[in-house]
């Protein structure tokens, strides 16, 4: 897969624009090595080999600007270490396999899939999550859009929609709409809201415009 | 209230991650369960081992033999077991047959490994045309599970002597339901002596069902079983009968080991062992005179059911009541079918069945137009139903349906003729791109199919709070259909009160009554009456105590509530659905009013080929439809494009495939759901025309907009490609490209 779309390395939410489909097909091989593995084992594919309870590790993790001290095992994903370590449940598991997007938080402002980094990965950075983005006792200017814009159903996909339009607004503040499409073509909503998601994109690049004036 | 299009009001709480979904909830000391089921899709249990390298002695394992009450799934039938016993049938290759629980999750996974079950295997069914010839017999003495006559006139002789004859087949494919957050239930298990009590914590569409089965699968009366709806990551359908069997698992294992117990699917395993909608086979013999008016209909029907009745008698009703659509016919003959295979039982999915028929009935249309020299839109509008028409059941449309409004609306919004003109054009050069545009006319059925909700018989009420405001008491679930502030807006505006002072209580089956499942479009209509009618009851009965006058003010409003309340200790209103007696239906000769009303629509779509790698892309969609009056124009919309998404997804790209009875491409990157830059634009209209049986004249809206774009897109492809033959969905490049190298060989 050495023409992945992005520089971003694993755990990256961009897809780079392309449909799924031809997404898939631009990683035929690696796809068909997992299906393969599925019809061959009698139960879903195993998780990694080295997934013996490693020795557990000290970690400061900085998240939504505070920071814990947590003892976690190097195989962890941040995902396991957010939600069942630390209580933040807002963050969401869909598929834990990068996948579907509902985990998605952002690292340095960058959006990422949490199911997919490590919690180590996250050493010195700064991890925001949906619980992560009020201000004050107010909406963060994503969130409000979204309720405002009716950008969701379930509202499971919701927290990742709403990180991965947090990271595309920090990198492209006055995305058009082809770009919103784009940006967002990593998290699914299979209660197929996209329609209102790209207008809570809209206003919510709108909004934290006028809230930086 | 109604018709005010004001944002859900869960949002400021979705928004801030706060609302807890099944595994968000976390109950002191629980532990975790996993699933251990059978591989292959038919044969006979023999044993089961417990591999080496495990401490066994730290795990709760359950298996048919611990079942204190029937190891029997409550549903229509009862017929598929919670697990499999030893010396007992293997019926499809996911079936359950061991549940294991431990605090520690990798530990549990390798436990699942470990053990191995000894089967006899026996040869299996596994498609439709299997299940017929009766290859194998996996079910009765002819592998049906149900089957339904609907009968109209005598269309045998039209056949002979009609101008015009068209048969055809259209398929269907398995559609996983792929809602983001997979099945889930949390479980625990009090004693007080010899009391038991159960409750289940779960991702549910249906409280009531839930309580039915652990009642039965433990032998306990209902008090001592408790089933909480959490907040729900999607359903579609896919939570409706599914959650019986997990609840049941995760209830035994915390029965069993004494600790609550979370049994949350893994994707792969959620794809794969739960329910996906019915594969479809359905062939169409239609005869029509001079002027193409439809003379008579013979239409065979088949759903796969797998390997259990599950829904399926249910599912199969709904499509045989969608078969003829709506068309004007004196002649119908629908026989339908659901038979048994070997592979996990399909299940509820949005439509019902009624996508399905109404797939193959619109591709018809198309195809009948051509071989009759007319167009589309000339065919279906000789032959819309009107108002005083009989449908197949012999039911009488009673209201103004205007299917020409609904179908100008929707062709003149996508530019219908001037895209049939110009893609015409375009077509006959030598672009690489093939253009097309096509359309679906459908209705679905409101509420419940025949005597269904005679029978469910549902309740709901409204309660005071002792603030004041009020709470709507009902066990219908909200799964991001906008129920909960639907709700609130039909209580608002029947009291009229402003709509944050009315509350809807959360569907727990200890605080609720059993107003019926959250399904089949009647959420809205069906228990929004009710609600409705429990409002004014409520209203009537401060009036009648002195507490309120005829016309008030919120305020006042509020203070009647608060002295009630604190005067009787509560205050509740009840309404119970009775039939109303124009409505007469006969399930055992299919004859009668099928459902109360009918949503109606046009849907269009855009579409454009790629002719060197196949690939469909939809440029444009337009959706029209009457639903009554629209009680959140917002929330409607977004029902709508959600429906459309999966109807596209449905129509174009997901396909289950099947070995030996199993899902294989049970992953989010093979299975191809639709993505944000996969959909067009997709515009939506509500043509209103408020329904008298509604609250506030609403009607039915959730399951619509799955019926119609499958047809749409595919029409649309076959103006693009040509008179191919188009009659299977997933409509894949790969289909493409097989259909035109057949039409190429002539
Ligand atoms: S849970 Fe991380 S991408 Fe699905
Ligand atoms: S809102 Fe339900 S999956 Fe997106």
């Amino acid at each position: 897969m050495d023409d992945h779309p992005c520089k971003h390395g694993d755990g990256c939410t961009c897809h780079s624009g392309v449909s799924r489909r031809g997404f898939l097909g631009s990683i035929t091989t690696a796809a068909a090595g997992i299906a393969a593995s599925g019809t061959l084992t009698a139960a879903p594919a195993p998780p990694p080999e080295k997934a013996q309870p490693d020795e557990p590790v000290k970690l400061q993790l900085s998240v939504n600007g505070r920071t814990h001290k947590v003892l976690v095992e190097p195989r962890w994903t941040l995902l396991y270490v957010l939600r069942d370590q630390l209580g933040l449940t807002g963050t969401k598991p869909g598929c834990e396999r990068g996948e579907c997007g509902a985990c998605t938080v952002l690292i340095d402002g960058v959006a990422r899939y949490s199911c997919l980094t490590l919690a180590l990965e996250a050493k010195g950075k700064e991890v925001t999550t949906i619980e992560g983005l009020m201000k004050g006792e107010e909406l963060g200017a994503t969130q409000r859009a979204f309720v405002e814009e009716d950008g969701y159903q379930c509202g499971y996909c919701t927290p990742g929609q709403v990180m991965a339009a947090e990271g595309l607004l920090r990198v492209n503040p006055r995305p058009s709409m082809e770009e919103i499409r784009h940006g967002m073509s990593g998290n699914l909503c299979r209660c197929g809201a996209y329609v209102h998601i790209f207008k809570s994109v809209e206003k919510a690049a709108v909004l934290s415009a006028s809230e930086k004036r | 209230m109604i018709g005010a299009p004001i944002t859900r009001r869960e949002g400021r709480a979705k928004l801030l991650g706060q609302p807890l979904y099944t595994d968000d909830k976390i109950l002191p000391g629980e532990i975790r369960g996993v699933t251990v089921r059978t591989h292959i899709p038919r044969g006979i249990l023999k044993g089961i081992s417990f591999g080496e390298g495990i401490p066994w002695e730290e795990f709760t394992v359950v298996t048919a033999a611990d079942i204190p009450g029937k190891n029997l799934v409550a549903s229509i039938v009862h017929d598929q077991p919670f697990l499999v016993e030893i010396g007992g049938t293997i019926s499809h290759p996911e079936q359950p047959v061991v549940l294991l629980a431990h605090p520690d999750r990798s530990l549990l996974e390798k436990a699942r490994r470990a053990i191995r079950l000894d089967v006899e295997e026996l040869p299996p069914v596994l498609d439709i045309e299997s299940a017929i010839e009766k290859a194998q017999v996996i079910h009765g003495s002819n592998n049906i599970l149900k089957e339904i006559l609907i009968d109209k006139g005598d269309p045998g002789p039209v056949f002979c002597s009609a101008v015009k004859v068209v048969e055809g087949e259209y398929r269907t494919g398995a559609q996983e339901h792929a809602y983001i957050e997979p099945n889930g239930m949390l479980a625990e298990v009090g004693r007080e002596g010899e009391r038991l009590t159960v409750t289940v914590y779960g991702s549910l569409q249906c409280p009531y069902y839930v309580h039915e089965a652990v009642k039965q699968l433990f032998g306990l009366p209902g008090d001592q079983v408790r089933v909480v709806a959490m907040e729900m990551g999607g359903a579609f359908g896919g939570k409706e009968d599914y959650p019986s069997v997990n609840a049941g698992h995760a209830a035994l294992l915390a029965w069993k080991s004494g600790k609550p117990v979370k049994l949350i699917y893994d994707r792969e395993e959620d794809m794969a062992a739960t329910t996906k909608r019915h594969p479809s086979r359905t062939r169409i013999k239609s005869a029509f005179d001079r002027d193409g008016l439809l003379l008579a209909l013979d239409i065979d029907f088949v759903l796969d059911g797998g390997a259990f009745v599950t829904l399926s008698p249910v599912v199969l009703s709904r499509g045989a009541l969608h078969a003829a659509s709506v068309y004007k016919c004196p002649n119908v003959r629908i026989h339908a079918r659901a038979v048994a295979t070997n592979v996990p039982p399909h299940g509820a999915f949005r439509g019902f069945g009624a996508p399905q028929s109404l797939f193959a009935i619109e591709r018809h249309m198309d195809v009948c137009a051509r071989e009759l020299g007319l167009t589309p839109l000339e065919l279906r509008r000789r032959n819309f139903l009107a108002i005083g028409d009989r449908m197949s059941t012999g039911q009488v449309v009673k209201e103004t349906v205007d299917l020409e409004a609904i179908v100008s609306r929707a062709l003149s919004e996508i530019g219908y003729e001037e895209k049939r003109r110009s893609f015409d054009a375009h077509n006959s050069s030598q672009s690489p791109i093939k253009r097309g545009v096509g359309f679906s006319v459908f209705l679905h059925g409101c509420g419940f199919t025949g005597g269904g909700e005679t029978y469910l018989a549902s309740v709901a009420g409204v309660k005071g709070l002792p603030d004041g405001r009020v709470s709507v008491l009902a066990a219908n679930t909200e799964m991001g259909q906008g129920k909960t502030t639907v709700f609130a807006q039909i209580v608002a505006s029947a009291l009229k009160l402003p709509v944050d002072m009315v509350d809807v209580w959360s569907a727990d089956t200890a605080e609720v009554p059993n107003s019926g499942p959250t399904v089949a479009s009647r959420s809205t209509m069906i228990v929004g009456k009710l609600i409705e009618d429990a409002a004014y009851g409520l209203k009537q009965s401060l009036i009648q105590q002195g507490l309120l006058e005829m016309t008030y003010t919120p305020e006042e409003f509020r203070e009647a509530v608060k002295t009630a309340v604190a005067r009787h200790g509560s205050l509740k209103c009840y309404s119970q659905y009775h039939k109303p007696p124009h409505i007469v239906w006969d399930d055992t000769t299919y004859k009668g009013d099928a459902y109360p009303t009918f949503s109606w629509a046009c849907y269009a779509a855009g579409v454009s080929v790629d002719m060197v790698t196949y690939e469909v892309k939809v440029d444009d969609f337009v959706a029209v439809q009457e639903v009554g009056r629209v009680v959140n124009p917002m929330l409607a919309t977004g029902q709508i494009e959600g429906g459309v998404a999966q109807g596209i997804g449905w129509g174009l790209w997901e396909e289950v495939q099947w070995k030996d009875g199993r899902m294989v491409n049970n992953q989010m990157t093979n299975y191809i759901i639709p993505t944000s830059v996969d959909l067009p634009r997709i515009r939506v209209a509500f043509l209103e025309n408020p329904h008298p049986a509604g609250p506030g004249g609403a009607k039915g809206i959730g399951e619509l907009p799955m019926d119609g774009p499958a047809p749409a897109v595919l029409n649309a492809l076959a103006h693009a490609l040509g008179p191919i033959r188009l009659d299977e969905i997933p409509m894949t490049p790969e289909r493409i490209l097989a259909r035109l190298e057949e039409a190429d060989r002539g």
